[in-house]
């Protein structure tokens, strides 16, 4: 079964960060994850741009409307994104739980990807 | 044994075993359903089979085969025929009908599994486990029952479509586990004693589910120590349930129950558990095992005078090692007062009152106001239960202070 694990960050806290610090940490997380892919455990995932870089698209209307910025303000914003196939959840948690990002005080959303149509 | 109680006392055995079969909470609870009914039609005549749990295994087990059956060639769903395959192949040997104990504990693991709300495992747990209706679960917890339905219904769907696995922990996670699976069953028993809202025959429910299912994990993990402590704590504290309140609805102070009405089975089988929980060896006692040695040593004098306090002191002081919360310092300041004087006792809680950490806690103050009061110190004993009468929220609480308050006053 595959699993998305979403990657938040508050935003104002990487802005501190030197770029070194940086390189640092996302070093760690690539070598953490590309260490499950022979296992076929970790499939992939990139980093994202800061939210600064987003546009986000709604109905309004009736016409389609372009907004700069992302979906919704909020506390910590989406970073990045991992794909895993995992047996069950706790395979996936215990993952995420020693993950070098969530040491570094990111948070990661595990969110199981849907097989089929909508139920 | 007849069906109604077989059904109370097996209910989560049966279930647990279903669920594996099945794998599923909701066909597994619906062909038990079913099975029951099956039960009710064909016992009173052909009699109460040998082995009656194993007879509504194999009956709902094959009621969900059936089911599924019929729906797989109504729908022609592929993923469901290939499940019914699966179901009715020999592979799966009749003996694997038999309810193994490890059904039960995947089944607590899943129900307390950290991936849910501790609300929806603390329902999830009652209905399954204590095979409580939905309906008897709101009115414990004083929520409207399509709310308490909702909850269910989502931790199941979450169970499912995230994949939380039914298994018992690996070695390297089972004490965590445990751990979080002991916090639903101790908050069960809470919600059950404290009796702050609520008929008091539901809440006296919580605390016999509670103590089943702290039974369970005795009977079921043997080699720890932490379950004997548990249902050790809920066994000594409910021996003094019938005591704690008297005829109007007023609370009862620890020192002036009626100690011939405790129940000394209950103390006995405590007593007996905080030996065995303390005595296992090569590691430091855990939290419940230390409260229920305290709450031993109380059950167990013969007179509130013979209480042995300085034994008390002494365990919360270990207590506050294991388990530093401010609460447990509280505790242990009433123990030294009440050994080596309410004066040290009395320094013990101004150090606790400067700390904040029980800012707006009710029982700080009240047992400041009683220190006080017993040393005579009226004026500032009356402030004190003042303060502590703008906190209570509990009204048999409320209704001690308050007589407290007119007595110091007076």
């Amino acid at each position: 079964m595959r699993y998305m694990l979403l990657i938040y960050r508050d935003e104002k806290v990487y802005e501190q960060l030197s770029v070194p610090e940086r390189g640092k940490i996302f070093q760690e997380a690539f070598d953490y994850s590309e260490a499950r892919r022979p296992s076929g455990f970790y499939q992939g995932g990139e980093p994202l741009e800061p939210t600064g870089t987003a546009s986000t698209v709604r109905m309004r209307n009736g016409e389609a409307l372009m907004t700069d910025g992302p979906f919704a303000e909020t506390k910590e914003q989406l970073a990045g994104y991992t794909i895993v196939e995992a047996r069950d959840l706790d395979e996936v948690l215990a993952f995420a739980t020693r993950h070098p990002l969530v040491k570094a005080g990111l948070s990661i959303e595990v969110r199981p990807i849907r097989v089929g149509p909508p139920q | 044994m007849g069906i109604e109680e077989i059904f109370r006392a097996d209910y989560g055995r049966i279930l647990a075993t279903l669920i594996r079969l099945l794998g599923d909470i909701d066909v597994a609870e619906e062909t038990l359903q079913e099975a029951f009914a099956a039960a009710l039609e064909q016992w009173p005549a052909a009699g109460i089979p040998a082995n009656p749990v194993s007879w509504l295994v194999s009956t709902g087990r094959h009621k969900a085969i059936d089911r599924l059956r019929r729906r797989a060639w109504l729908e022609e769903k592929q993923d469901e025929i290939a499940r019914h395959i699966e179901l009715s192949t020999p592979r799966l040997a009749d003996d694997e009908e038999t309810p193994v104990p490890e059904d039960r504990l995947r089944l607590i693991f899943t129900c307390c599994h950290p991936a849910l709300a501790t609300e929806a495992q603390v329902a999830l747990t009652l209905r399954t486990l204590g095979g409580l209706s939905t309906e008897e679960i709101a009115r414990a917890f004083l929520v409207p029952a399509p709310t308490m339905a909702q909850r269910l219904v989502r931790a199941k769907a979450k169970i499912r479509t995230a994949r939380i696995p039914y298994e018992v922990p690996p070695m390297e996670a089972l004490a965590e586990r445990l751990e979080a699976a002991m916090v639903v069953v101790y908050l069960v028993f809470n919600e059950g004693y404290t009796a702050s809202f609520g008929a008091r025959l539901v809440r006296n429910e919580l605390c016999e589910q509670a103590i089943r299912l702290g039974r369970m994990l005795v009977e079921l993990l043997p080699i720890h120590a932490e379950p004997k402590g548990l249902l050790a704590l809920m066994l000594l504290h409910d021996s003094r349930r019938e005591t704690r309140l008297d005829a109007s609805g007023d609370l009862v102070l620890l020192e002036d129950q009626d100690r011939t009405r405790w129940d000394r089975a209950q103390i006995d089988e405590g007593a007996a558990l905080v030996e065995a929980a303390l005595s296992e060896g090569g590691r430091p006692p855990g939290p419940y095992a230390l409260q229920a040695a305290i709450a031993a040593l109380h059950a167990q004098a013969a007179t509130a005078a013979a209480t042995d306090w300085q034994q008390i002191a002494a365990l919360y002081g270990v207590l506050a090692r294991v388990h530093p919360t401010p609460v447990v310092e509280l505790n242990r300041a009433v123990a030294v007062a009440m050994s080596s004087g309410l004066e040290r006792g009395l320094a013990l809680l101004d150090t606790l009152d400067g700390d904040g950490g029980l800012a707006g806690y009710h029982l700080l103050s009240a047992a400041r106001a009683e220190l006080l009061r017993r040393l005579g110190r009226h004026a500032e004993a009356v402030e004190s239960y003042r303060q502590a009468l703008a906190l209570v929220s509990n009204e048999a609480e409320r209704r001690h202070l308050e007589k407290r308050l007119r007595e110091v006053t007076s």
